[in-house]
């Protein structure tokens, strides 16, 4: 298979070739293989994305005129001090709190997921429980969020379902309240958080798993050799070794709501977040700088937030 | 953390991962069942009768079959170029440890630990300040950098378990850097590029937040689902798109993890 049949009259057995040549150039220079494996990557991504981020960034401190509507070259922090006006603080206290329930709610439901897929799923189950988070994960965003107002809709399966089991006096109670009520399930906040939580889901569940994977066998042996209930052990040993798993599935859940745009304008009341704030802003009213600025709001938090995970432990999880 | 004890778990806790599962796996039912829907508007449950009539009308709609032709195109153009660049990155980064290789890893990821929302404008005002009108070539562009993470983390996985003294080996008995690649490193990592390929497909055929700012007049699928999404109209034309949108994303998914099963790093467990 090796063997490599050459046209006459080529003489490689005295001079190798350029392809050998070179192969035997790069391994002696690690230095110009690592540069020549890494050049057409690393061009990409600076030309590409860090010259795009950058771009952003430096809109963010140019002045746009609201009486032109156009964007001039003149320097500017104002598009920062509107961020703190108390319209747009709004936007990104509404967008946190959002984000924050989720990631709790998602916490929640996936731990006893999680902690029955490593310690009890055996045999068929392990691939199938692996599977079947896996595939709702990565199956379509938007056509998840289709059958989201497609169950909610008035008339649709939710709606039957709670007129069959008798509980529309609770559903119309929920959405009479404030924050989570509104005129219906798909208009409420109520409705939101669930596709929300829905959605992000399976990003909390597997670096859940991942972390229990990981607590040693004999640690759950030794502490019910010195006498604590499964309660106890729980609490005292698999919880903790398995927090930061928790922390590092929040990191996905908490950054993907704090920039989604679109099931915010798909379901619930008309409150903007601050995704959907980016896009309105850069694309019916064409305030790139504004948008610019609203975008490093997410990125801050963001960064803030993975800091604080790194001292948890989190990226030790993932 | 498997102990030994072959115990069973409490009808609770099966009760909860079960019905999480059933959770994560309604909207996927619904689409499925409604793809059938006889009813020719509304969501009405239970459902009126099935039909496959739905296919054959959202088959026969140019608008339907020019998305799904250029959502196609899209992922397969993405594909390519991540195959390319994750692999490269791939095979620099396994086994050096140089000063700024974590900054380099880090950018790799970022495009998708940052909201869609941030990586779509960037590239948007970039590409208004380089006077480049959005259109295929754009979304292309983005598509492929958010793309390449994914062929980057398979592939470097697997290069980790490859022995570097195969490669020796082969350049010692006189094969050149073509030949090394042709024949050791590439039946090697095949899988692993395949699986990455895949996923790349799938987050490419999929993706809506990057695109709506990159596409321009573009309409690829899950932009046409979009549209109809904000005004509802064609619903069974809709729901017959959306179970095709499904299993377009969902079958490459199981294909990658059908052939990565068994090896330590399992393709699709972190998007």
């Amino acid at each position: 298979m090796m063997t490599v049949s050459l046209p006459e009259g080529q003489t490689t057995a005295t001079r190798p070739g350029i392809l050998l040549r070179l192969g035997g150039a790069l391994y002696r220079h690690p230095g110009l293989q690592l540069a020549l494996l890494l050049a057409l990557p690393l061009l990409w991504f600076m030309l590409v994305y860090l010259g795009s981020l950058c771009t952003l960034l430096a809109q963010s401190v140019l002045t746009f005129d609201d009486f032109t509507m156009s964007v001039s070259r003149e320097l500017t922090l104002d598009n920062y001090r509107q961020l703190l006006s108390p319209a747009n603080l709004d936007v990104v206290l509404r967008t946190l709190s959002m984000a924050t329930l989720v990631s709790l709610a998602s916490a929640v439901m996936a731990f006893p997921l999680a902690y029955y897929m490593v310690r009890y799923a055996r045999g068929w189950q392990k691939g199938f429980f692996y599977v079947a988070v896996m595939l709702p994960m990565w199956a379509s965003y938007i056509v998840k969020v289709y059958a989201w107002t497609v169950l909610l809709a008035k008339g649709g399966i939710v709606y039957w379902a709670y007129q069959t089991l008798g509980l529309q006096g609770i559903v119309d109670w929920l959405m009479t309240l404030p924050l989570i009520g509104g005129n219906s399930l798909t208009t409420s906040n109520l409705g939101r958080f669930t596709v929300f939580t829905y959605i992000w889901l399976p990003f909390m569940i597997l670096p859940i798993q991942a972390a229990l994977e990981r607590v040693p066998a004999n640690l759950l042996q030794a502490s019910s050799d010195l006498g604590a209930s499964g309660a106890q052990t729980f609490r005292h040993v698999i919880l903790p070794l398995a927090f930061p798993g928790v922390v590092a599935g929040s990191i996905f859940t908490f950054s993907l709501t704090l920039g989604d745009y679109i099931i915010p304008q798909l379901i619930g009341p008309s409150g903007l977040f601050i995704g959907s704030m980016v896009y309105t802003m850069q694309g019916s009213i064409g305030n790139m700088p504004l948008a610019a600025a609203f975008t490093v709001v997410p990125v801050c938090i963001i960064g803030l937030y993975l800091l604080g995970a790194r001292k948890l432990g989190a990226f030790d999880a993932l | 953390m498997h102990s030994d004890q072959s115990d069973r778990a409490s009808w609770w806790l099966r009760l909860l991962a079960f019905g999480g599962i059933g959770f994560l796996f309604l909207p996927i039912a619904v689409i499925v069942l409604y793809a059938f829907n006889a009813e020719s508007s509304g969501y009405s449950f239970p459902p009126q009768g099935f039909t496959l009539g739905w296919f054959a009308a959202a088959f026969a709609r140019d608008d339907v079959m020019a998305a799904i032709g250029l959502s196609l195109r899209l992922a397969a153009l993405a594909t390519v170029l991540a195959l390319l660049l994750g692999t490269l990155a791939a095979a620099a980064l396994y086994r050096r440890d140089f000063l700024g290789k974590d900054a380099i890893t880090m950018m790799l990821i970022l495009p998708i630990a940052l909201p869609g929302i941030i990586t779509g404008i960037a590239l948007l005002s970039a590409f208004r300040l380089a006077d480049i009108t959005p259109g295929f070539w754009t979304i292309a562009i983005g598509h492929a950098t958010f793309c390449v993470v994914v062929v980057y983390n398979n592939v470097i996985a697997r290069f980790r378990r490859i022995s570097t003294s195969l490669l020796e080996a082969s350049q010692d008995l006189g094969a050149n850097m073509w030949q090394s690649f042709r024949y050791v490193i590439l039946p090697q990592i095949a899988t692993a590029l395949l699986a990455g390929g895949m996923l790349a497909f799938a987050l490419s055929f999929d993706e809506i937040i990057v695109t709506t700012f990159t596409a321009g007049n573009e309409v690829t699928l899950p932009i046409w689902m979009l549209n109809q999404l904000s005004r509802p109209r064609d619903v069974p034309i809709t729901n017959v798109v959306a179970l095709c949108v499904m299993l377009m994303t969902a079958l490459p998914i199981l294909a990658a993890y059908t052939l990565t099963r068994g090896t330590e790093d399992i393709a699709g467990s972190g998007k």
